[in-house]
């Protein structure tokens, strides 16, 4: 049985719909996160779930029972805050204590549970420090310690990562899944870092405009993409206006002034002749080479460079088309000490398979 | 930095025009004649006086019940005043409460006679009636500060209280009031001194039979200035400062948890 249930929940704050009609459920031990722009209704709808908020329509049930008239500290889930909510006035260990002590657990009990909870989060040494001691990873680990010590059905985390580096955001990512598998308790994750959200999460769900534009695995939300919003949200993108001009068991579109493409066609997707949409691809997916250099694709245009941009890995290139179409190209940098293969303004031949891309009609 | 030499002359004179006049208050309070005109003589016969004297220790008695008991009153009111001002956002609240700080004293004192009397009757004018009418006063005081110390405060924290586990009153108990305490206290003290040294608004609410140090100040001189009133002044000036200073111990943890505060956004 799901976990957590959300049914139909709409929240609405004067003319401005904040959350619209979102439905999903989040089962036992996943890694569930809400991701999308800010304003999209994530945090909303996260504050609904804790209890800061109620639904003006719709339902939240934990375990099948619904939550409407069970206050915050009611319920057993707990939330780490993005300002992580430290109480300032309380050392390390007084801050981790207080769950255990609201729940009246026995002393010993408590004095138990910090010794374990510090050594999870590896925060022994600083106990009995208060939080303006502690640098922001540690506030950190501090704010997760306070959420897990008392084990809640449901973890809410609001962006917790949001206020750190990029190098630490990345370790406490690797810790963040360790500690999530490790103790085994459900995490609800909301951050409008796509990377962070393919990176930690059993599933996604992209949200905008207060609905959820599509809730798939992160490999699915990345590769198969339900609709121009989640594409273009996640991750790169090339995308261009395209028309239907022939179906069999692919598609053949005429890519804006360009044309024709052959695009793989899925499996419940409805088409017709004419149809316009989108044709995207990411940039990984197509190969660039020199003009004079022949493809095997398919799908093959010759172009010029017109900017590029190095990230140390890879190299992006920017490259124009015939007819002011533009497209990007990914060439990872495998040789050392080439930074570039190409310069500005080099003829260059790019190319993809048959089955990359897709055609989107919505 | 060259600081200019007008700015220290300027900045002395301000000091020298402040603090000189409660100076010599001070000093002639131990002078050894009847006369505040010249130094005479060292004597302590002054607050010998003073402490015999049974009007001013009945009036010393009642300023402090009616300061103490304010100043709590006050103290309470405001502080819920300004966490609802703070938490709910009230469009009239912070009207109602700090008008009685703008408002000119004698105005408030006078309706609140007006009051009292239409109401009570004439002969309700009593200790009651004064501290009532303090208390009005120092909410709003007290009301600002609390607020003032709210404001910049990261509002999840107190939200995580609720989330973990706490009851409203305890979120209150064991987040809220800790965070707030030194606003708390220093509105207490601020209430004290307010009220200790009224005279206005004392004067129009006590009636005939709850004479406090300021009133029978004013008695006093009236007839003559004697070094009486040096020596009761003096006095009372030891007490506000001895207040300033407890203030100000508490301050620099203040100003420290500010800080600290502060360094929650930075990160």
């Amino acid at each position: 049985m799901a976990l957590l249930e959300v049914k139909g929940v709409s929240r609405r704050f004067d003319d401005f719909t904040a959350v619209n009609h979102v439905d999903f459920s989040v089962t036992t031990g996943e890694f569930f996160t809400l991701l999308g722009p800010s304003g999209c209704g994530k945090t909303t709808l996260l504050r609904m779930i804790a209890g800061f908020d109620q639904p003006d329509s719709g339902s939240i049930l934990l375990d099948g029972i619904d939550l409407k008239d069970t206050p915050p500290e009611k319920r057993p889930i707990h939330t780490v805050f993005q300002s992580y909510a430290l109480f300032p006035h309380m050392t390390v260990e007084q801050n981790i204590a207080f769950p255990l002590r609201m729940a009246r657990q026995p002393e010993e009990e408590i004095r138990k549970k910090i010794r374990e909870t510090l050594d999870l989060v590896a925060l022994r040494d600083r106990a009995k420090r208060y939080p303006h001691e502690l640098s922001g990873g540690q506030k950190q680990r501090v704010a997760l310690a306070r959420g897990l010590v008392n084990r809640p059905r449901l973890l809410l985390l609001d962006e917790p990562l949001g206020a750190l580096d990029a190098k630490l955001r990345e370790q406490m990512q690797i810790e963040l899944i360790a500690l999530q598998r490790d103790i085994g308790v459900t995490f609800v994750f909301v951050t409008h870092a796509q990377e962070e959200a393919l990176a930690l999460s059993h599933r996604i769900a992209v949200m905008n405009h207060g609905r959820i534009e599509q809730l798939d695995e992160p490999d699915r939300i990345y590769g198969s993409p339900k609709n121009r919003f989640v594409a273009d949200f996640i991750g790169n993108v090339n995308m261009h206006d395209a028309t239907v001009e022939a179906l069999d068991d692919t598609l053949t579109l005429a890519l804006g002034k360009l044309g024709p493409i052959k695009a793989p066609r899925h499996k419940n997707q409805e088409v017709q002749i004419g149809m316009s949409g989108a044709f995207i691809i990411r940039p990984e997916q197509v190969s660039i080479r020199a003009a004079d250099e022949p493809s095997p694709d398919p799908n093959q245009f010759v172009g010029t460079v017109n900017d590029f941009l190095y990230t140390g890995d890879v190299t992006t290139y920017i490259v124009d088309l015939p007819d002011g179409e533009r497209l990007e190209a990914l060439l990872p940098n495998s040789a050392p000490g080439r930074a570039k293969f190409f310069e500005l303004g080099d003829p260059v031949r790019v190319s993809w398979k048959a089955e990359a891309g897709a055609f989107l009609d919505t | 930095m060259r600081r200019s030499p007008l700015l220290w002359i300027s900045s002395l004179a301000v000091y020298a025009f402040l603090y000189i006049p409660l100076l010599v208050v001070v000093i002639f309070s131990f002078n050894d004649s009847k006369l505040n005109a010249e130094w005479v003589g060292f004597t302590f016969d002054w607050y010998r006086v003073l402490v015999n004297d049974q009007m001013m220790i009945a009036a010393a008695v009642n300023s402090l019940i009616i300061a103490t008991v304010a100043a709590l009153l006050a103290t309470v009111l405001g502080t819920m005043a300004g966490i609802a001002m703070h938490r709910y956002r009230p469009r009239f609240l912070p009207f109602m409460t700090l008008t009685p700080l703008a408002m000119p004293e004698i105005l408030l004192g006078v309706s609140l006679l007006i009051f009292f009397i239409t109401v009570f009757g004439e002969e309700a004018l009593s200790l009651l009636t004064v501290i009532i009418a303090h208390t009005t006063f120092c909410i709003g005081f007290v009301a600002i500060i609390v607020r003032a110390r709210l404001t910049g405060m990261d509002e999840s924290i107190f939200e995580a209280a609720r989330d973990l586990g706490a009851t409203p009153w305890q979120s209150f108990r064991l987040i809220t009031l800790p965070l707030i305490m030194p606003a708390v206290i220093a509105g207490a003290l601020m209430s004290f001194t307010l009220s200790i040294d009224d005279f206005v608004i004392t004067f129009f609410t006590a009636g005939a039979g709850v004479p406090t140090l300021p009133l029978t100040i004013y008695t006093m001189i009236k007839i003559a200035v004697t070094p009486e009133v040096n020596a009761l002044s003096s006095l009372m000036m030891l007490l506000t400062l001895a207040l300033i200073v407890i203030a100000s111990r508490i301050a620099p943890g203040f100003i420290e948890n500010q800080r600290h505060h502060g360094e929650e956004y930075e990160t």
